[in-house]
């Protein structure tokens, strides 16, 4: 009885799923989906080999800081930071008077009540504070910036795929719209206010470019402030942002390994003991 | 319960003996787990899982209970408070990421079990209630895992909800009501994560109640083995203590080291970068897909297109939930006597299809629904409902199996060789 | 475990099992080797899982406070916050002072002077944690028109501590006096508590 419901509900099943597969297979060759520019243009960004990739990898720290650099003289104007306080910055490499004064010195303060009368304003950042948002609100971030929202930067390395390359790609990936694009996608013309880059998902991205010349930020390392090295610096600045616990878990990671590695020889050791008199 | 042959507890240990008496709490796990436990002497390595998936329900419920500790149910600020737990808490990006990432090693090794029961026959009689308890944890372990999934309340999190929950919008009539009263709204929010909370801390508990009875239930009968032929005395078994403790100590050694080589160097292998957006209920991923271990029921939602007396949507999510509920009369569509694929070779080939044809499942229920992939996902799932319902219970009528080793002792010396007699006896 | 070779079937052979005869001692040292070593593992991972109930970065990072003076009138006091508990601060009056001063110390049952208890050239300035020393209650005294107590300073309406001007115990069962945290005057107005 069994047997004949389950042949009847698999004759049913796999019935229903012929049917399916007829209609994909009829409307494929009558109606093939059309190619899109997203599927034909988008690019997946080149790996950039950061000091921070792989089992031994540690942030490169004079790298942090001149992506942090980036991040304030230029990211900092519209993405928030909110999931980062100033505090954290003594992660990279800073002294407690300079990550004092960085937070001080922040050109946008701390929401923050008036003691006396209780209204609204703004106080200087301490360094147990979280880095200030730029807009007060979404609303507000988006009537600044052609409705467009600038999302948070925070966790941007791990929110997108490949986070750290894209990051770097992003930057480095504004360009004409390309001709023969236009011409296979005619309708596709990137919309005025939308900014050409083949690295954004649909292809069109609202953000201006960020990084326009070379020296745009003065680093005081020496470093030559090229774009590319702009980019590169604040991908990795991102990605300390996004995985502020990196170094500790790759060095936890191999003493566990390490210790896990010894273990498993010792049990193979007790089992084969174990089982020395009996065949299986 | 177990075979005549078993070791009885004798506690030396006057402390122990003394407890013995008044609670035989050491008497129960010398049974369940220790000497008084014989268990066939010839188990290779796939016997390992049911221990380290026992191991991993430790590992979550401990790591889950401690991450509640910070955790904030609350759709307002619950994705900060897991950014608090990965930044700010005392070693919270450790219990996160080994609680995100023993979810999906739970899950693996809890597939490698099921799979090691298809192949060796572990459903069938007179183990049909190990199986059924099992399939009953299979049901609960995804629950919790989905709900699990929810509290991020990253973007995936959120639309994860939001989907699996519009499944029961395809019942006909009561579907759109079952889903608001499972959200306690109109779109996953607050109320949805203060509840999916709840049940994610209790449900495990339930888990660990079923396995209980999932070992009583195997303690009956005694554990199969990979001939699948009955124990026939006491030279076919040894006893749990020491022989296989220490056998699961080196899987628990290897598991673990695969654990620690995702947690520590590719935390986020497994997940989806979405889940780092928070929730936005007026934004949709690009691609929704579930955690890869869904991914296979996910295609079978998704392949069916087409609507034949009831709509698509019904067909598909009848699919899907029938996809697991078949493996509750599972012992009673295989009728074969013999239990071990070994001995089945028409069984065996089509089992090595059912298995390939499950990762075919998963990679078209997390790609993306071009024709191909469609294609390949409808012929796929008519494989899975067809191994299961018409060709398993014809191969087990028509099929005509190896013979058989006469016992597993017979079966080991043979496999060892040499001097055995027996082994010419089966040869 | 030589009851498993006895029920090994006939035509098994059994030299073959009596070559693999080991030294025992060295048989058990790798069993305890190996069940030590999942101990020390264990000891491993209990630790973090056991840290994580310490407080978490967040909460140290918010554990100084600056308080303003400069509002703060003599005789007044203020009651502010430092690490989620409460801060009394208190701009003593002469009067007040030269009532602590007078109390002999070695009669007091924590002896400290209010030198001791305030920083130098800042003699008026008392801070103190408002934290009864007995149970953890909030004493009276830092509000305006609270009851300062039989000895002008705070009391404690819990358990009835009374302490003097300088927040010293005098009276009940708290046994010291309420606690000074650890601050520095950054400007004459302006000081920073931990």
């Amino acid at each position: 009885m069994v047997r004949l419901i389950s042949l009847l509900v698999g004759a049913a099943f796999v019935g229903v799923l012929a049917i399916a597969l007829f209609g994909t297979v009829a409307t494929a060759i009558s109606d093939p989906a059309p190619e899109t520019a997203e599927a034909k243009y988008h690019q997946h960004p080149e790996n950039i080999g950061l000091a921070s990739n792989g089992f031994f990898g540690r942030f490169d720290r004079r790298q942090l800081q001149r992506g942090f650099q980036v991040y304030k003289e230029v990211c900092s104007a519209c993405h928030s930071l909110k999931y980062v306080a100033f505090r954290d910055l003594a992660d990279l490499g800073y002294s407690e008077g300079e990550v004092k004064a960085i937070a001080t010195q922040w050109a946008i303060e701390q929401p923050s009540v008036n003691p006396e009368t209780g209204e609204a304003t703004t106080r200087k950042n301490i360094p147990s504070d979280r880095f200030p948002s730029p807009f007060a609100n979404e609303v507000a971030a988006r009537a600044a910036n052609n409705n467009a929202l600038p999302p948070d930067l925070s966790l941007m390395a791990k929110a997108r795929h490949d986070g750290t390359n894209y990051i770097h790609a992003l930057l480095m990936g504004y360009r004409a719209q390309p001709a023969a694009l236009l011409k296979e996608f005619p309708g596709t013309k990137t919309p005025t206010g939308l900014h050409y880059n083949p690295w954004f998902a649909n292809l069109n991205i609202a953000m201006p470019p960020p990084l326009t010349s070379d020296g745009q930020v003065p680093y005081a390392d020496g470093t030559r402030a090229t774009k590319d090295q702009m980019a590169r610096d604040v991908a990795a600045f991102l990605t300390w942002t996004a995985e502020p616990k990196l170094e500790r878990r790759h060095a936890a990671g191999l003493a566990s390994v390490v210790f896990l590695l010894i273990f498993c020889f010792l049990a193979w050791g007790a089992y084969q003991n174990v089982w020395r008199d009996v065949k299986h | 319960m177990s075979f005549p042959w078993a070791k009885h507890y004798e506690p030396k240990q006057p402390l122990m003996r003394w407890l013995d008496e008044k609670l035989p709490l050491p008497r129960l796990v010398y049974n369940a787990v220790g000497a008084g436990y014989p268990v066939p002497r010839n188990l290779n390595y796939f016997w390992n899982f049911g221990v380290l998936a026992g191991a991993a329900l430790a590992i979550q419920i401990v790591t889950g209970i401690v991450l509640a500790m910070h955790f904030a149910a609350n759709a307002g600020v619950a994705f900060g408070s897991v950014e608090s737990i990965m930044r700010d808490v005392n070693a919270g990006w450790f219990l996160r990421y080994a609680h995100a990432n023993g979810a999906s090693m739970f899950l693996l090794v809890v597939y490698i079990h099921i799979g090691r029961g298809l192949y060796y026959g572990s459903y069938k009689a007179p183990r049909e209630m190990v199986w059924l308890l099992g399939v009953v944890i299979f049901l609960l372990m995804m629950a919790t895992a989905f709900m699990g999934y929810v509290l991020p309340w990253g973007q995936m999190s959120f639309w994860g909800a939001q989907v699996i929950t519009g499944f029961f919008s395809a019942i006909p009539l009561v579907g759109e009501s079952i889903r608001v009263w499972l959200l306690g709204g109109f779109a996953p929010d607050n109320a949805t994560l203060n509840r999916f909370f709840s049940l994610h801390y209790l449900l495990p508990f339930v888990i660990a109640g079923v396995i209980v009875l999932h070992i009583w239930a195997l303690h009956i009968p005694g554990s199969n083995n990979p001939t699948g032929v009955d124990v026939k005395g006491e030279q076919d078994t040894v006893p749990f203590h020491p022989y296989y403790t220490a056998k699961d100590a080196v899987g628990l050694g290897v598991f673990l080291l695969v654990f620690a080589l995702l947690i520590f160097f590719s935390p986020n292998l497994l997940g989806h970068p979405d889940n780092y957006i928070e929730a936005n209920p007026l934004s949709t991923p690009a691609h929704i897909v579930p955690e890869w271990y869904f991914l296979p029921f996910y295609a079978i939602l998704k392949s069916f297109t087409a609507d034949f007396i009831l709509p698509a949507k019904l067909w598909g999510v009848l699919a899907m939930f029938g996809s697991i509920l078949l493996l509750f009369f599972l012992p009673w569509l295989d009728s074969s006597p013999v239990r071990s694929a070994n001995y089945r070779p028409t069984y065996r080939i089509f089992l090595i299809v059912l298995l390939l044809d499950v990762l075919v499942l998963g990679y078209v229920g997390g790609a993306e629904p071009i024709a191909r992939n469609v294609v390949l996902g409808q012929i796929a799932a008519a494989y899975y409902f067809a191994h299961f319902l018409i060709i398993l219970p014809l191969v087990a009528a028509s099929e005509r199996p190896r013979p058989l080793p006469g016992s597993i002792t017979e079966a080991v010396l043979a496999k060892h060789g040499g001097t055995s007699p027996a082994k010419t006896a089966i040869a | 475990m030589a009851t498993v070779d006895d029920r090994l079937p006939p035509g098994e052979d059994p030299a073959l099992l009596a070559e693999e005869v080991h030294d025992p001692r060295r048989r058990d040292f790798i069993n305890i080797a190996a069940v030590s070593f999942a101990g020390v593992g264990l000891v491993a991972v209990v630790l973090p899982l056991i840290n994580q109930m310490n407080p978490s970065a967040d909460v140290l990072a918010q554990s100084t406070t600056e308080v303003d003076l400069s509002k703060i009138q003599p005789g007044q006091a203020i009651k502010t916050s430092f690490r989620k508990q409460p801060l009394f601060v208190r701009n003593l009056t002469p009067a007040e002072i030269a009532a602590a001063n007078a109390v002999p110390v070695n009669t007091l049952r924590d002896p400290q002077t209010l030198a001791e208890r305030t920083k130098a050239g800042h003699e008026n300035w008392l801070i103190t944690l408002g934290v009864c020393t007995h149970l953890g209650c909030v004493p009276l005294g830092a509000g305006e028109g609270e009851n300062k107590g039989p000895f002008g300073g705070y009391f404690c309406p819990c358990h009835g501590s009374a302490y003097d001007t300088a927040a010293r115990i005098r009276q009940g069962p708290a046994p010291k006096n309420l606690v000074v945290p650890d601050y520095t005057f950054n400007s004459p107005t302006t000081v920073t508590v931990g």
